[in-house]
């Protein structure tokens, strides 16, 4: 559960409070309350239960992904890791239609 | 060893293989046996037993998960007040894995069995939805979660929530319990590996008084297999030094300072206060609560919670032979356990650490935490 997960930001909201965030082709939309830094479109955070707690460094981005990467392409159901991982996704609020 | 490493999924096989042979020298010039180490986080021991990472330590090295799994540390009679607060009629909403863990005689999932209004959220922020789209019903936060999570409640709390919205904290706070374990004699654990994500938060420089009051080297990991494995010999390399200092082996995730904002306003709500880990001591400071001036929306100021409906008077004999508390303390491994994959199953969890995606036991239940390879060769 404290695994978190990276995601790319894809809009910030007018309030500036959230922003829609992709994950691994899956769009949510996450709190911004508690982010370390400012957050723009094109950039990497780190998602814990719905929140962003971390800008990742853009340097230093794919080296994040890369686990995240392998464990959601290898990994079956019942993997502890993958789960925790898709559950971090699903802590993103979904993103409304219509 | 050679082909032990080959099998191993690493994306960089020769910096695997690199670190390997680093750590067999660290250790062995550390000339004894065993030396111990401990990590405080479910996620770095999914990633040690998921990537096989034990079969390439060397044999003396003994790496064990501490009390890094949340659900597992969250007391007994925290469980006993979320299932009386459900059988009073509230509707409780908590992570997933807090579901299944046993309280004195009954879990949520025996809760919800039994018509009580109790449901899975990922995000506090879920609950809160859930108490708008419910006017009528008092819901309850049952939260759990060290202070990653314990953040994102509080950024909630302060960002304000629904009148019928109230927070039962069973939130912890991870350095306190490292300060418990280290001074534990019979574990002897010689460096600790701070969890990444904590550490997101609270920033590398707070185990720096630690590290130097307990003569006790720290250094912070990611979750990659090669992350845990580097950070491990830098580990080793500082205890053979004699050098009790904090190393940050995870910059790109955890600064010195931390995340500024988040500390900010998780002391704006919670309150570190002594507190019962699960199985393992009273730990000092080691208890998130909400602070006096959020008592509008604690549910242990809101209900009068009746938790002695709901204790059991029928003794678990099972429970009575768990030994959760002996593993989160070092003192056991999951497999040293008389239940372990037997009475004691994912499907069927006599003991938390069985329970949560994070505990060690069901961590090495799913992947066969302890593979020796070295023992097979």
């Amino acid at each position: 559960m404290c695994l978190g997960v990276p995601g790319k930001v894809l809009t910030i909201s007018d309030d500036g409070l959230s922003a829609m965030v992709d994950f691994f082709g899956v769009t949510r939309e996450l709190r911004l309350d508690i982010v370390d830094e400012p957050v723009a479109p094109g950039d990497y955070v780190l998602n814990h239960v719905g929140f962003a707690i971390r800008r990742i460094p853009p340097d230093e981005v794919q080296e994040t992904l890369a686990l995240f990467d392998q464990i959601l392409s290898e990994a079956g159901s019942g993997d502890l890791m993958a789960e925790d991982v898709r559950g971090e996704i699903a802590s993103g609020k979904e993103r409304s239609r219509g | 060893m050679a082909s032990a490493i080959e099998e191993l999924k690493f994306r960089d096989p020769a910096k695997a293989r690199a670190l390997t042979e680093a750590l067999a020298r660290e250790v062995d010039a550390l000339g004894r046996s065993p030396v111990s180490v401990m990590h405080v986080c479910g996620s770095h021991e999914q990633a040690i037993a998921r990537f096989g990472l034990r079969a390439s330590f060397p044999r003396s090295l003994d790496v064990i998960m501490g009390p890094g799994c949340p659900v597992c540390v969250t007391d007994t009679p925290e469980v006993d007040e979320a299932v009386a607060l459900a059988a009073q009629g509230a509707r409780v909403c908590t992570y997933g894995d807090m579901l299944r863990l046993p309280g004195t005689s009954k879990s949520l999932a025996d809760a919800q069995a039994d018509g009580g209004k109790v449901e899975v959220v990922y995000s506090v922020s879920q609950a809160a939805e859930l108490a708008r789209r419910r006017p009528a019903e008092q819901v309850v936060f049952f939260a759990s979660g060290f202070e990653t999570t314990a953040v994102a409640t509080a950024a909630l709390v302060l960002a304000g929530v629904p009148d019928n919205l109230s927070v039962l904290s069973s939130h912890k706070y991870v350095p306190a319990a490292m300060d418990v374990v280290s001074g534990m004699k019979e574990t002897n654990i010689e460096g600790f590996i701070a969890a990444g994500h904590a550490a997101t938060i609270t920033g590398w420089g707070i185990f720096e008084p630690f590290a130097r009051q307990t003569g006790t080297p720290v250094v912070v990991a990611g979750f990659e297999p090669l992350d845990v494995l580097a950070a491990i010999v830098e580990l080793v390399r500082l205890i053979r030094l004699g050098r009790p200092e904090v190393v940050n082996c995870y910059p790109r995730c955890v600064s010195k300072e931390g995340n500024r904002p988040a500390q900010e306003k998780l002391w704006k709500v919670f309150q570190a206060v002594d507190g019962n880990w699960r199985g393992i001591a009273r730990v000092p400071r080691g208890n998130l609560d909400l602070k006096p001036e959020w008592e509008r929306v604690n549910a242990r100021h809101r209900f009068a919670i009746d938790t002695a409906a709901v204790g059991g008077a029928e003794r678990n004999l099972l429970a009575d032979r768990c030994i959760c508390g002996s593993i989160m303390s070092g003192l056991a491994k999951p497999d040293q356990c008389a239940l372990f994959g037997k009475e004691c199953r994912p499907e069927t969890p006599v003991g938390a650490c069985m329970v949560s995606s994070e505990g060690a036991c069901k961590i090495w239940h799913v992947y066969g935490g302890h593979p020796n390879l070295q023992e097979v060769a």
